[in-house]
């Protein structure tokens, strides 16, 4: 079974809150720094003096929040994704101001598009990730492929 | 060190360039991190079964590694206002050896209105290009 093309232009509403932590941001920070994170993401006074609020989350955090995000869609057994077919395809993130310790973030999902290429279905997602109170924050953009039946090579 | 300028920038210049090492450990560490535990990152098992030649890294992962040389240029990982990657090929990293991903960071683009550069990546692990279209946009002063 493939993947429902008639998903396309579907929209999931917010579900669920996002509370960027320090710790997290650090932890994120150290993961993809081979532990040597840059000082405005673990030191609030450093982010402090580059003009930020609080410590400032790396360019690929937003992707914790995505991910949470695009979840809702791979499960929605209406979907028809087998996520154990699925391979990432493309990323993007677009940040209207920088993610920060102590942010409430959600998000909505649109589904922007669903297309058949070689046996493989592409299946392109955005996250428009806004504070609660509705302050843009990122648009994270990610296309996924969903390896068809006959196509077993990696 | 001081921070770059967009007036220094030309279309074409190499900015910055670096050798980031890989091991399974950092895989690890980035499943924690990110929530992704996908076996294929830290199960050599699982992953031959699914067809991979050996564990691969997270696709985020390579995406992460990659912008690191961006913004130990630019000094201010908040400067990175757009990022985006394609992923053409997985980073294989082996028990024994790991894996080396060779980051170029060139400019792409210039925008003097906008204040900002585009900043083309080239990723390479073992002489091969894994990630494409990976274009980082930054604010300079």
């Amino acid at each position: 079974m493939g993947v429902n093309a008639s998903f396309a232009g579907r929209e999931y509403p917010p579900e669920g809150v996002y509370e960027v932590g320090r710790e997290k941001i650090r932890e994120f920070a150290e993961a993809t720094s081979g532990g040597r994170p840059h000082p405005v993401h673990t030191d609030p006074e450093a982010a402090r003096a580059l003009g930020y609020p609080d410590v400032v989350a790396p360019p690929t955090f937003a992707v914790i929040v995505a991910q949470r995000s695009d979840a809702r869609l791979v499960r929605d057994p209406g979907a028809g994704i087998d996520y154990s077919r699925v391979v990432h395809g493309e990323q993007r993130f677009a940040h209207h101001r920088p993610i920060v310790a102590g942010d409430r973030l959600v998000a909505t999902l649109h589904v922007d598009g669903v297309r058949g290429a070689g046996g493989h279905s592409m299946v392109t997602t955005r996250s428009e990730i806004a504070t609660e109170g509705g302050e843009a924050v990122c648009t994270a953009t990610s296309t996924i492929v969903v390896r068809g039946p006959e196509a077993e090579d990696a | 060190m001081n921070a770059p300028r967009l007036a220094d920038l030309a279309v074409g210049d190499e900015v910055a360039r670096a050798t980031y090492p890989i091991q399974r450990a950092d895989l690890v560490r980035y499943a924690g991190a990110s929530g992704d535990v996908n076996p294929i990152h830290y199960n050599e098992r699982f992953a031959r079964e699914v067809g991979l030649p050996d564990v691969i890294a997270h696709g985020m992962f390579t995406m992460a590694t990659a912008v690191r040389v961006v913004v130990d240029w630019c000094g201010d990982p908040g400067a990175v206002i757009d990022y985006g990657v394609r992923f053409t090929k997985p980073v294989v990293v082996s028990d024994a050896e790991g894996a080396q991903v060779e980051v170029v960071a060139t400019v792409g683009a210039v925008d003097t209105d906008a204040r900002t550069a585009r900043i083309d990546l080239a990723a390479t692990c073992a002489g091969v290009g894994v990630l494409g279209k990976a274009r980082a946009v930054v604010r300079l002063g």
